[in-house]
């Protein structure tokens, strides 16, 4: 048996962070070039009042709408966030509640940053190939905006909250094919929240500002964008050689890269290192921003409605942990 | 690899500040365009140009751009 994407479906908060905001909070620095080189002109923020099963919810009503799909058809439930509305209980736990799925339905959340629609995609294939579940809700919602300190122009240009929608079942749109999965757990600093769990409950109240005014706190978002850069550049034409070579797929016959949309100009560099044409490669962040696990499903919902979801797509994930991931969608 | 060409590769990295301002002792990151995204920049362009990984924190501790060359140097063998 094989595992398809049969729906998917996306939702942004309301509020709309654009870049004159950011060139009024801001007017110091080059706002305009500098989103004009990550390729963000507006991400959605939530409210103080917002949550990730919030943003969660949206996506699943706006799934079973757009594609007339009976909910009552869920039997397993995925959720990947690293901003949980509580450390207890799990949030797929409160989604089934809020969603008014059956109860006779698996639920779980897993936490992984931008690799996480891969591996979600990887955990519902093998929930529906080996019988466990038919129908898997696989939802990816993060709130960054609440990890980010509000001088943290970087961070704030960069990053935007939304969650997505996927059904994964027995047929649909795009056959699921094999997996590269990876994990360097070296990277962790380099992209980390460090206060709030349980390693160190208590705020470090430790801000600092760098030479050139951003701040630095353990009780924020914290990102060495250089080592996130070397990372990304070391580590992700290797997993696609590996994809390709795991699904016997030759890189002619590739037909579109959707690559986590980390920030424009890091995938600029990526395509070029990788020789990439440039009308293979996909881009949408403009409108939304660095989504974290939601980068790939929203763009494989725009790159469907453009109608160039078609062939052998390649989608890979790479983030924090470090963790990384990557498959081949094979489109009808 | 000569300092000429990399000072020149190095200019390259950057959109706005004129090409003859770099030279082999300037302090790159006193320029008035200098920001993360040129760190960025110098560490694709030594990927690119070079095959040489350098980090973000060896940009910092280098001053002028004769200081990253010999860091390229070094790194070629």
């Amino acid at each position: 048996m094989a595992a398809y994407i049969k729906a998917i479906s996306y939702y942004l908060p309301e509020t709309i962070l654009s870049n004159q905001i950011l060139v009024e909070e801001f007017p110091e620095w080059s706002v305009e070039k500098i989103a004009k080189k990550v390729g963000v002109v507006n991400r959605h923020v939530v409210k103080n009042d917002e949550c990730a099963s919030d943003l969660a919810q949206h996506a699943a009503l706006s799934l079973f709408d757009e594609w007339n799909i009976d909910k009552s058809c869920i039997d397993f439930v995925l959720l990947c966030t690293q901003s949980p509305d509580y450390f207890l209980p799990t949030t797929a736990c409160l989604l089934q509640r809020h969603l008014g799925l059956r109860t006779s339905c698996g639920a779980l959340d897993f936490n992984l940053g931008c690799s996480g629609f891969v591996y979600g995609l990887a955990l519902a294939k093998g929930l529906v190939e080996s019988d466990t579940a038919n129908n898997v809700l696989l939802l990816t919602a993060e709130t960054y905006s609440k990890y980010i300190h509000e001088r943290d122009k970087g961070n704030r240009t960069i990053f935007g909250d939304a969650a997505t929608a996927t059904l994964v079942s027995a047929d649909g749109f795009a056959e699921i094919g094999s997996f590269e999965l990876g994990t360097d757990g070296n990277g962790a600093d380099n992209l980390i929240v460090r206060s709030g769990a349980m390693r160190h409950p208590d705020r470090f109240e430790d801000i600092a500002f760098d030479k050139s005014g951003n701040p630095v706190s353990s009780d924020h978002l914290y990102m060495n964008g250089s080592e996130i850069f070397n990372f990304t550049l070391d580590t992700v034409p290797s997993v696609v050689d590996n994809v390709l070579a795991k699904n016997g797929v030759r890189q002619d016959d590739v037909s579109l890269y959707v690559f986590h949309q980390a920030n424009k100009y890091m995938l600029d560099c990526l395509f070029d290192l990788m020789e990439i044409d440039e009308h293979k490669a996909y881009f949408y962040m403009s409108e939304v921003g660095n989504t974290v696990s939601s980068t790939i499903p929203i763009a494989l919902v725009e790159a469907r409605k453009e109608g160039r979801l078609r062939g052998n797509v390649v989608v890979a994930g790479f983030g924090v942990g470090y963790s990384w991931g990557g498959c081949i969608l094979k489109c009808k | 690899m000569n300092i000429d060409q990399f000072v020149s590769d190095f200019a390259e990295c950057f959109d706005d500040t004129e090409a003859e301002v770099f030279t082999p002792t300037l302090k790159f990151k006193e320029l008035e365009e200098w920001s993360s995204l040129q760190g960025l920049a110098i560490i694709a362009m030594c990927r690119k140009s070079y095959g040489i990984r350098i980090s973000g924190a060896e940009i910092q501790e280098a001053d002028t751009i004769q200081d990253v060359y010999a860091l390229v140097s070094e790194k070629l063998g």
